[in-house]
């Protein structure tokens, strides 16, 4: 760990409400869908949540995937009756017509939610219904109630309630959020490697294989939105292991560090197991340093993985932050990336776009980390962008992705220097 | 509620983004919840436009439901109003916003800010995209214009006419105007304004001193035109000049409105004699299938028959506003309808039909791709690539051009696959070679899109439901099932077929090597 220099654990957060220019939880979908396999996702909404996944899911929505709109219409807002009644029916067709869907999840939307349909009292109705063969579960991802990677955490959250009891009374370590297969896999042969068992995810890749939750589970965050999940595995009595979030050599060392002295590792061991990985994730930053070192970087908010990335970004990188915004600021969850982050950072909190964009012109970082609508526009500005979606959907955590990580940010300023029209 | 993974159109609030992006000094405060700026992105990257869209969202959450969503609103249009002084604001509310009734219509009022601000009434649980866009356009002009009088034409000066319907979004909106513009200028007739592409309010208060209006989009512009009939006596050119023939068409309706003389303007496209060499003999027939919004696919139709040669063997549009129009198209080739917005229905129609071109929309073109049959895109939804940085227009003479190398293209790729295919056991073609084009993994032929969770609840009955091709393989005997496999791949789904119903209605137990050439004589044409 590098020493802590004064950071911004107790810099004072500039919060700002206004218009919002972020995707709403329904986005979640889109990866985690692909992560617990036999799952379908169906969101009770409206047209717009339909062209909404369509638009964020690109040519995804060609490949059969295994989510829907149950699409609101004129006469199911004539009374809530017929509402439930049209569910159930969409419901018993989708399962029919999907045999190997072994978990469902009712999906919440704004229009669910103003007009109030009790998808909670619907999932127990349907489950009842479907008992033995698929299990129906709901959640929210309407934009009203959350923004982005939050419809991941309303899912996981979800799951919890519905996992098994672990009554067994050894340790167990869980891994919690959805990431790569490749990134999984990294990390357990690591675990397995350091000697710590059992190692569980959260999602696991098929609904027969949730793992268990009890008094004696640990569990690492390995995203950092993932705050109303820890709080119900806190609930039913795990305990959150603290440590930086896994980017770069020094979060992923962290990260791993943490299990390994909760579960008693030999401070040698865990130093010989990680060192080959440490290494290569090193000597792969260097290849982007160059680009890197000295430019200054502003993150408008979208995911809640700006503060770990800055941080990543400034203390391995050489970067210097100008302004992370984010949608919403665990500080309990990220008060070591934030002590870590320089002094003098600019942190803020929700959005006001039009403001945001003021200080951003005022600023003119070489580097400007935004959402698909907000991209191109400040390029045509003469700012350089990288557009934020595809550091939730490319595998950029752990040891092995770090150099692909530090690559996502120098792409956009090698491609600035080397066109000449 | 209607299950579905695949919309043609978006909410009818985002036509209404449609019409401000493509205008300037228009803004339009949506009340909206947080999420919905989705829709910024369709046109910063499909469209990859370098400004944000003139669009201000209040993006509400749920902690401010039931008390300040009102006050929210209007924050949101005294900042807007204030930070881009626009000439005229539009207000509405998206779907979530229609259920909690705030009425921006009259807290836009109550505010009294100092520009025509126009209410957007826009049903989102009934209508659709194509619906809010037309409706939007109809109701700003109509605000704009509603008290002008026309200027009259000052003496000598050239007749002029308005370029109605182009917006943001368009499929190949933005080359289509400079095609019809420029033949405009050919026929001596000014354009006294394009709009809403481009256009400004003060533009539209100036629609009424056209001498008549071209209809470029009877979807966004039609609602519009009526109305200028009633208001201003306009005459409306409703010929959508799409291919060689409608051009001249176009030519010929302007030059009798106008009172000009048409034939400094019947220039020609490439595309008559392009289809007479006998290079395109090999068209003739060709069996197509249509589908699109009304406009382009029933243009479409009119140049696969009669300037290309094909045999049109489905046409069909998914906004059903337009219905009447397309019923009667189809009429006119005598294929049955096809009018749905399920793509699962149009999966069906042409898995049955087994045609050797599908011309449609982005979707057609992934429906064809995994049935392995030629496609081209005729019309939106169209994904980034259809938004070319090229002069690529569908209409005028240059459009014509376009569509001539546009359709066949796939099906000079047809052939080229075909040949390939022949010589495979020649040495220098290796046989993993595969597709120039095609994954080369063979795909299912039967399920695909279909097997998805989505409904068939709303067929109208006249698209068979799905009918898996290779349900009764046990009909072929080896041999033939060997020589099924020597015919080209664009037509071996229509061949397979055709034999299998010559077997059924035969009662023949097996196809032989025999039953597969009977049938093709059978079927031949």
């Amino acid at each position: 760990m590098p020493a802590t220099t004064p950071g911004c654990d107790a810099a004072p957060v500039l919060r700002e409400r206004g218009q919002r220019e972020v995707f709403c939880g329904l986005t979640g979908i889109i990866w985690l869908h692909r992560k617990v396999q036999d799952a379908f996702f169906l969101v009770v909404g409206s047209r717009t949540c339909a062209h909404l996944l369509q638009s964020a899911a690109g040519v995804m929505i060609f490949a059969e995937p295994r989510f829907a709109t149950a699409i609101i219409e004129e006469r199911d807002l004539a009374g809530m009756a017929d509402c439930n009644e049209e569910l159930d029916r969409v419901v018993d067709r989708l399962l029919a017509r999907r045999p190997d869907i072994k978990l469902l999840f009712l999906v919440g939307s704004c229009p669910s939610e103003v007009i109030k349909l009790d998808l909670t009292r619907a999932a127990a109705r349907l489950s009842v219904k479907h008992a033995g063969v698929t299990k129906i579960l709901n959640y929210s991802g309407s934009g009203i109630e959350t923004t982005f990677t939050e419809g991941e955490d309303a899912c996981l959250a979800a799951l919890v309630a519905d996992l098994p009891a672990d009554t067994t009374d050894a340790p167990s370590l869980m891994i919690v959020g959805a990431l790569p297969d490749v990134v999984e896999d990294q990390f357990l042969r690591l675990f397995a490697d350091l000697g710590i068992a059992p190692v569980h995810v959260l999602p696991a890749r098929r609904a027969d294989d949730m793992p268990p939750v009890g008094p004696h589970t640990r569990f690492l965050l390995a995203q950092p939105f993932l705050g109303e999940t820890a709080r119900t595995l806190e609930d039913r009595g795990a305990r959150r292991l603290d440590a930086l979030f896994p980017f770069g050599a020094e979060g992923t060392t962290d990260w791993l560090h943490a299990a390994a002295r909760s579960f008693g590792i030999d401070e040698m061991h865990f130093r010989r197991v990680i060192a080959p990985g440490r290494e290569r994730a090193k000597r792969a930053i260097e290849h982007s340093r160059d680009r890197l070192a000295g430019k200054r970087i502003t993150f408008l908010p979208d995911s809640q993985l700006e503060v770990p990335l800055a941080r990543f970004l400034a203390t391995e990188a050489g970067m210097i932050p100008v302004e992370v915004g984010t949608p919403y600021l665990h500080r309990r969850h990220l008060a070591g990336e934030l002590a870590l982050l320089p002094a003098g950072t600019l942190l803020s909190e929700g959005q006001d776009v039009d403001r945001q964009l003021d200080r951003l012109r005022a600023a003119r970082p070489d580097l400007t980390v935004c959402g698909l609508g907000l991209a191109n526009p400040l390029e045509a500005e003469g700012l350089t962008t990288k557009w934020a979606i595809e550091l939730v959907f490319s595998p950029i955590h752990g040891f092995d992705q770090a150099g692909d990580l530090a690559e996502l940010f120098a792409r956009p300023l090698r491609r600035r220097d080397v066109l000449r029209v | 509620m209607q299950l579905t993974v695949w919309t043609y159109e978006g909410p009818p609030h985002v036509g209404a983004m449609r019409i401000a992006t493509a205008m300037q000094g228009v803004h339009y405060v949506l009340h909206a919840p947080q999420g919905d700026t989705y829709a910024d992105l369709l046109f910063t990257m499909i469209e990859r436009r370098g400004q944000r869209p003139p669009v201000t969202y209040t993006t509400f959450q749920a902690r401010d439901l039931g008390k300040d969503t009102a006050e929210l609103f209007q924050q949101a249009a005294r900042d807007a109003y204030a930070r881009f002084q626009p000439q005229a604001m539009l207000v509405g509310a998206s779907c979530t916003a229609e259920l909690i009734q705030d009425d921006p219509a009259g807290l836009a009022e109550a505010m009294r800010l100092p520009c025509p601000v126009v209410a957007l009434e826009l049903p989102s649980y009934q209508r659709k995209e194509n619906w809010g866009a037309a409706e939007t356009f109809y109701q700003l002009a109509r605000r704009m214009c509603a008290d002008t009088v026309p200027a009259p034409r000052p003496d000598g000066g050239r007749p002029t006419a308005n370029i109605l319907g182009p917006t943001a979004l368009g499929f190949r909106h933005r080359d289509d105007v400079i095609e019809i513009t420029r033949l405009l200028d050919r026929l001596g007739i000014a354009v006294n304004v394009t709009a809403p592409l481009g256009a400004t309010p003060a533009d539209l208060a100036r629609l009424g001193d056209a001498d008549f209006n071209i209809c470029l989009y009877p979807e966004i512009a039609d609602t519009l035109c009526r109305w200028l009939e009633r208001r201003f006596g306009q005459k409306t050119v409703r010929t959508v000049p799409i291919g060689h023939g409608a051009t001249r068409d176009l030519i010929a309706e302007v030059a009798a409105i106008a009172g000009v003389d048409a034939t400094v303007a019947l220039d020609t496209s490439n595309l008559p004699w392009w289809s007479r060499s006998v290079d395109s003999t090999y068209l003739t027939n060709k069996r197509v299938f249509i589908f699109g919004d009304a406009t382009h696919a029933i243009a479409a139709a009119r140049v696969a028959r009669d300037e290309l040669g094909f045999e049109v063997v489905g046409l069909g549009c998914y906004n059903r506003e337009f219905a009447r129009d397309l019923r009667v198209a189809a009429a006119l080739y005598g294929v049955e309808p096809l009018v749905t917005d399920d793509y699962l229905a149009v999966e069906a129609a042409i898995q049955t039909l087994q045609p050797e071109l599908v011309l449609g929309t982005q979707m057609e073109r992934h429906i064809a791709k995994r049935l392995r049959i030629p496609c081209a895109v005729i019309s939106a939804p169209v994904h980034v690539q259809d938004f070319p940085a090229r002069y690529a227009p569908q209409m005028g003479f240059e459009g014509a051009n376009v569509l001539f190398d546009t359709w066949v293209h796939p099906l000079v790729m047809g052939l080229e696959e075909h040949l390939l295919t022949m010589f495979r056991d020649d040495f220098e073609f290796s046989d993993a070679g595969g597709a120039s084009h095609l994954p080369s993994a063979p795909l299912p032929l039967a399920g695909g899109v279909g097997g998805g969770p989505v409904s068939t609840a709303n067929y109208d009955g006249t698209s068979p439901p799905l009918t898996p091709p290779r349900a009764e393989e046990d009909l072929w005997s080896a041999d033939a099932e060997r020589e099924l496999l020597k015919i080209p791949f664009f037509v071996r789904g229509k061949a397979r077929r055709n034999t299998e119903k010559f077997a059924t209605e035969r009662n023949l137990s097996t196809i032989t090597l025999d039953t597969l050439y009977d049938a093709k004589a059978h079927y031949a044409r």
